[in-house]
């Protein structure tokens, strides 16, 4: 088994595959559930809109962490291992939004200890609004023979 | 000067509220995850991959919280006891009644894996003035949570902004 791509293979600017989806009321609803947060805004619309004041109700945190984790793994594959994610909410996702995740590599780099890491920002739009933007630091194989998850202690530093 | 109680003050960089998860990592969870999101890497569905790659089944690496969130019922237990409670105490100590979360960061580290049971630790680092946002009239904070395995081993930290507020509307 061996990486889909190395980091020699990556340059600054590349930009990832675009992911499109529809999102609806059991997306957040299953995606709230999945990550066991039971918070009415997440599941109950009146409690959104009534008591939240929100448009409906919307993906909750974990989840879209778990988009993001996806979107990214989509495109490094397996060995791909994510070493940092840093999320800002903007505005939220609601059901019968279309959401589309973009991402672009913003830097590529071998740290002290000799691990690749490509960042990336990632973004999840709406409408062409950023809704929630994503940095992330992934560690990329530096060649076919490495892998980033055999990395443990002060081997790893995300 | 600062309009943050020194009750609040005293407890920044303090270690609060450490606690075992109610259950074992579990790959139910971890698939039903994966599923929430159309998540096909192999590491999670093909345990020769995962073996090769990994050194056999890891969850998911986004999934660090969901491994302490409470059930939301058990057997004898009256109240529902609320996640990231440094979060909740704030809310109280300023007598905010919403808040939303606007920024969180995770760090990872070794991987979690099938049946360890973990433990957390919350750390609250900083609080703000008073803020005015379209949302309301509230305070911005930020809060770590550490994750360690059952060897000790750090797992991961999430680390959160939350601003909590009141809307500007009566009658909430």
């Amino acid at each position: 088994m061996i990486p889909l791509f190395t980091l020699s293979n990556i340059s600054v600017g590349d930009e990832l595959p675009d992911l499109v989806y529809e999102v609806t009321a059991t997306t957040v609803v299953l995606g709230a559930l999945a990550s066991r947060d039971w918070r009415p805004m997440h599941h109950d619309h009146d409690f959104a809109v009534n008591r939240n004041g929100t448009r409906d109700i919307f993906l909750n945190t974990p989840n879209q962490a778990a988009w993001f984790e996806r979107y990214v793994t989509d495109w490094t594959g397996p060995f791909g291992r994510l070493g940092r994610m840093k999320f800002r909410m903007k505005g939220s996702v609601f059901p019968n939004d279309t959401m589309t995740m973009s991402g672009v590599i913003e830097g590529t780099d071998i740290d002290g200890v000799g691990c690749g890491w490509a960042s990336l920002l990632v973004t999840l739009s709406v409408d062409d609004e950023v809704r929630t933007d994503c940095s992330v630091r992934v560690a990329i194989p530096c060649d076919v023979d490495d892998n980033p998850w055999l990395r443990r202690g002060d081997q790893w530093i995300p | 000067m600062s309009s943050v109680p020194a009750t609040v003050i005293a407890l920044i960089d303090q270690r609060q509220y450490e606690e075992a998860g109610e259950f074992p990592v579990e790959r139910g969870y971890i698939w039903t995850s994966c599923a929430s999101v159309e998540n096909g890497n192999p590491l999670f569905w093909d345990d020769e991959v995962a073996q090769a790659i990994t050194g056999g089944p890891i969850a998911s690496p986004t999934m660090l919280s969901v491994w302490f969130r409470p059930h939301n019922w058990s057997p004898g237990r009256d109240e529902q006891p609320l996640p990231l409670r440094v979060h909740f105490d704030l809310k109280e100590v300023f007598d905010l009644p919403e808040a939303v979360m606007t920024d969180n960061t995770i760090v990872f580290h070794d991987p979690v894996r099938p049946g360890d049971l973990l433990v957390t630790r919350q750390i609250l680092r900083s609080v703000s003035e008073p803020k005015t946002t379209k949302l309301g009239t509230g305070r911005f904070w930020v809060i770590d949570v550490e994750y360690l395995n059952q060897d000790g081993q750090l797992v991961g930290v999430e680390s959160y902004t939350g601003f909590g507020y009141r809307r500007e509307e009566a009658g909430e």
